[in-house]
């Protein structure tokens, strides 16, 4: 699995620690790792929107179970991140609706705009690109994901309005 | 319960599996198993090795069920009717998941430890062929230290769980398990942690590839250059019954296992201690030769055969060739005559 | 205008709220229930109906509803699938979004049916704003006493909770879903035991898809009699279909089952023709997983009637001819689409999203796309195409879950109805190696390179 090195800083804060104990409180007692996927959530968008070892293991700590049952969870699923990520990651659909309305070039356009490759994060920690599976938003292809929200029938002046705000702070990823 | 098995009728208990009744009947209808292990509660499934035709589900509903049968997660039912061997439909799933198998293995049976009691090298014998269709790279995986008692060689994991049951079911803090998913899957610690519980080692026994073999015998001996003897000893390690399998060369213990049966199940769990600190012939009761099944490499060495003193009549430098044949071989600026050719294809060189 | 009966009210201003939604005659269905049905009732009305279950699979509710074991007193629980995640399906984001009170109207019911006391919605971790919207609609409903101890005063006790997921198409499968609400991996589960003997927490439950269980409360208020009426008599009721693709107005549409393709396909109601008005050149009828359709095959079955959006007649003529209705992901292509960069593209998403338990599907799907990667790219070879098909055909029907089955049967269509574009792929390599390929040069224009030679 890819873990990464880098230092992260755990901050369980009060807030964090009530949301996650009224998760807590939608399973029976003494299934408190049922509320694995929805803590994991909560937990990493309060520490930049990734997970460390560290945090994979106080996550364990609070659900009462082992450390390998979290990491087998969170490789498991596409949306924790185990490494920092740019603040603002593009997450491109690519499934078949979306390349039938020209996803594939936007991509393209994106990456070259932002000046970086698929899969990376900009040199100033911003922006990254990323194609993903299908988001459920055929419909209005080509879409991306931005944090918590999709951002639907795109085109390129969408997309150079959209990092534009990105970068004059004008969006809110939760 | 009454089931019929390529045509061999038998009795048996509610509850049993087809490949449990399978194995009772024995012979040539027993599914091959790369992941049930009898022994590991939850296991079996997932390999889809042991699939079985039922041309007839029981007797109060005879309908034959549509999809090949996972044998060894399938209850047998009162009048089932089985087809194993005897089903071309079966035979040729055995094949597609036999290559399915290999076509991201390394197939470096040269250098692994586990060749001679490879399931996997047994099933490729059995349902394999000796060309590939694959000519993708393949899949592979950064190594990870797990300790000084196992190595784990991910490229030629089959992912069958046995061994995360194992952790799960013998010891009582798991580390490791199954990291990412689809053909990425992998089994690992995340964190290059030591598996050091003490029933770990069981995890060598119940893989049955070579992704997971004993440090302490890596590269020491092909298996079936040693002697195996049955050997016990008083353990003291609560939960082991002392009885294993020592596997000699000469004098000297290269190798301890647990007691492993015609299934290449092991009998009885042993521990760490008995399977790595106890090398000396002084520490074990040793009560006779092993046995395994007729067709099995391992007999290649066994007591039962009389072993001939072997005089070789070498030519002078035969260890390096004739001078003709190694200019052949490894030059190819020299070809090869056209019926050389022929006889170097069919592997009479 | 047909027959609406999920989104009769879609356009109510403020509907997604709770007032709104009681006021509209919401809720009406849990009344009825709790104060005058026994849960054997319920279910024998959803059993009238005919319902069939609209997550993809298409087996009868009323049917599954009646294997939940009763007998051995363990808690039960009903499960909404939201996981919404097959290509083409965006359908229960849509109802769940603008009308999350219909959603947990339907599962108070259901969950009534089926005696369950502890119900989830796991929906799919990517509609993260879906999810709080339900949450706060939960939120309300338990504010107004429809959740919660006692009911409207009858003794009936429910706790219903959303559950998200974090990124994962297998999931969508029953018996991952319940290994995922549970917090492992989703892995699907050996069967048997069904869920409904034992799932959730080894507890018997049963898995419904959203729409389904916004079904029930029409059902409930209208008898399964009444419900039965709508629709044709082997594919009862109304469905959502998620249309995308290359036509004029994407989107979700109620329809009523048995509407003709093509009125569907043309009438400025649902679609309203082709983008660009471009020729039609194939369509998957019910997502990503169902055979796709050749034109010839859209508007008329093999055997010349017409086609109809139903279980029956888009599954009439089987594989060789005809699809399948499954989730109601319509996807449409054009004549500038290539089968087989879509067909790698589907290919690529089931290789990602297999969970790597059993063998040929963690083999097999890797194998199925590095092969139509190559293809795609230029680098394929004659024997290729047979490769494709030897390769699905392995992996079908040989593996856990139907998440093999979903990976082979697209590639196994794609190779019966288009064969051709595959040979011009592998013979015309410098010819495909942009990947917009057919739209300046639609294959259609070339198809003669590949024609069979007749002397």
């Amino acid at each position: 699995m890819e873990v990464s090195h880098i230092k992260q800083e755990i901050n369980m804060t009060e807030a964090l620690m009530q949301r996650i104990n009224e998760l807590l409180s939608h399973y029976p007692a003494d299934k408190k790792k049922s509320a694995l996927l929805p803590v994991l959530h909560d937990v990493q968008d309060a520490h930049d929107n990734w997970l460390s070892i560290e945090l994979m293991d106080k996550v364990a700590e609070i659900l009462e179970i082992k450390p390998i049952e979290v990491y087998e969870v969170v490789s498991f699923y596409t949306m924790f991140n185990r490494r920092p990520i740019g603040k603002f990651m593009f997450e491109f659909c690519q499934t078949s609706s979306c390349c039938l309305r020209g996803a594939e070039n936007l991509i393209d356009y994106t990456c070259d705009k932002l000046g970086v490759k698929l899969g990376e994060t900009s040199a100033d920690g911003m922006f990254e690109v990323k194609a993903v599976e299908c988001l459920g938003a055929c419909g209005y292809a080509p879409m991306l994901q931005l944090g918590d929200f999709y951002k639907e029938n795109l085109t390129k002046e969408k997309i150079d309005q959209l990092i534009e705000d990105c970068k004059e702070g004008k969006i809110s990823l939760h | 319960m009454k089931v019929t098995i390529d045509g061999q009728t038998i009795e048996v208990a509610p509850g049993t599996t087809i490949l449990q009744a399978a194995r009772m009947i024995g012979g040539e209808s027993v599914p091959p198993t790369m992941c049930y292990y009898s022994k590991l509660k939850g296991s079996g499934g997932k390999c889809r090795a042991c699939l079985v035709e039922v041309a007839k589900g029981s007797e109060a509903d005879p309908r034959p069920m549509p999809k090949l049968m996972a044998s060894c997660v399938t209850g047998v039912m009162d009048g089932m009717e089985v087809n194993s061997i005897k089903s071309e439909r079966v035979t040729e799933a055995r094949k597609s998941v036999t290559e399915f198998l290999l076509i991201n293995h390394p197939l470096d049976c040269p250098v692994c430890d586990q060749a001679g009691e490879c399931d996997l090298q047994n099933l490729s014998f059995k349902h394999g062929k000796s060309q590939t269709r694959y000519i993708e790279e393949k899949r592979t995986f950064e190594p990870e230290d797990i300790g000084p008692n196992i190595q784990l060689h991910m490229n030629r994991c089959i992912l069958c769980y046995r061994c995360v049951m194992v952790a799960d079911q013998l010891t009582d803090n798991r580390v490791h398990g199954v990291m990412d998913r689809g053909d990425h899957s992998n089994i690992s610690t995340c964190i290059s942690k030591a598996i050091d519980n003490e029933f770990s080692g069981n995890m060598i026994d119940v893989c049955p590839v070579g992704a997971l073999t004993d440090k302490t015998f890596r590269f020491k001996q092909r298996v079936w250059f040693n002697k195996p003897y049955n050997a016990h000893r008083e353990c003291k390690t609560p939960g082991c019954c002392g009885k294993t399998t020592v596997w000699m060369f000469g004098n000297e213990i290269q190798r301890v296992t647990g007691r492993k049966d015609e299934f290449h199940e092991v009998e009885e769990f042993i521990c760490n201690e008995c399977r790595f600190d106890h090398k000396d012939t002084k520490d074990w009761v040793i009560e006779g030769p092993r046995k395994f099944e007729k067709d099995s490499v391992i007999n290649q060495n066994n007591y039962t055969q009389k072993l001939d003193t072997v005089v070789i009549e070498t030519e002078k430098g035969i260890l390096k060739g004739r001078d003709q044949d190694r200019k052949k071989i490894s030059m190819p600026a020299i070809p090869l005559k056209r019926e050389e050719q022929e006889a170097f294809k069919e592997g009479n060189i | 205008m047909s027959k609406k009966i999920l989104l009769d009210k879609i356009n109510v201003p403020g509907i997604k709220t709770y007032e709104v939604y009681r006021r509209e005659g919401g809720y009406a269905s849990v009344e009825k229930a709790l104060k005058t049905m026994t849960p054997d009732e319920i279910v024998t009305e959803v059993k009238n109906s005919g319902l069939k279950g609209r997550g993809g699979a298409g087996f009868p509710m009323g049917m599954k509803w009646s294997f939940i074991d009763k007998k051995s007193g363990n808690p039960r629980h009903l499960v909404c699938n939201a996981d919404e995640s097959e290509p083409g399906t965006f359908k229960d984001r849509y109802l769940m979004e603008y009308m999350p009170h219909l959603l947990i109207e339907g599962m108070i019911t259901a969950s009534f049916a089926l005696e369950a006391h502890l119900s989830y919605i796991y929906i799919r971790g990517e509609y993260m704003w879906v999810y709080k919207i339900l949450e706060n609609a939960i939120k309300e409903a338990y504010a107004a006493g429809w959740l919660g101890k006692n009911i409207l005063g009858t003794g009936y006790d429910l706790d219903l909770h959303v559950h998200v997921g974090a990124g994962a198409y297998i999931c969508g499968e029953e018996t991952a879903l319940i290994e995922s609400l549970e917090g492992k991996r989703g892995n699907p589960r050996i069967k048997p035991p069904f869920p409904a003997i034992s799932g959730l927490w080894a507890n018997p439950t049963v898995v419904n898809n959203v729409e389904s269980i916004a079904t029930v409360p029409y059902i409930v208020n209208n008898s399964g009699a009444e419900y039965a009426k709508i629709g044709t008599e082997k594919s009862t009721g109304t469905k959502l279909i998620s249309a995308s693709g290359h036509v004029k107005n994407p989107g979700v549409y109620e329809i009523e089952l048995g509407l003709s393709v093509y009125e569907f396909m043309n009438s400025d109601e649902y679609l309203g023709g082709m983008l660009d008005d471009r020729p039609l050149k194939a369509l998957v009828p019910g997502g990503s997983s169902v055979p796709i359709l050749p034109a010839h095959l859209i508007y008329k079955t093999a055997n010349g009637d017409d086609r109809l959006m139903s279980y029956e007649s888009l599954s009439d003529g089987g594989f060789a001819t005809g699809s399948m209705l499954g989730s109601g992901g319509f996807i449409v292509y054009n004549d500038t689409s290539c089968i087989v960069r879509n067909t790698w593209n589907f290919a690529r998403f089931y290789h990602h999203e297999s969970c790597g338990q059993c063998s040929p599907c963690r083999e097999g799907t890797g194998w199925l796309e590095k092969v139509l990667h190559r293809i795609e790219t230029g680098h394929g070879r004659e024997e290729d195409i047979d490769l494709l098909w030897d390769i699905q055909r392995k992996i079908e029907g040989n593996t856990i879950c139907p998440l093999g089955d979903a990976a082979a049967w697209p590639v196994a269509a794609a190779i019966r109805h288009f064969r051709d574009e595959f040979e011009y792929h592998v013979r015309f390599p410098e010819k495909i190696k942009n990947r917009d390929h057919y739209v300046a040069e639609p294959f259609e224009k070339v198809k003669h390179l590949v024609a069979k030679q007749t002397v």
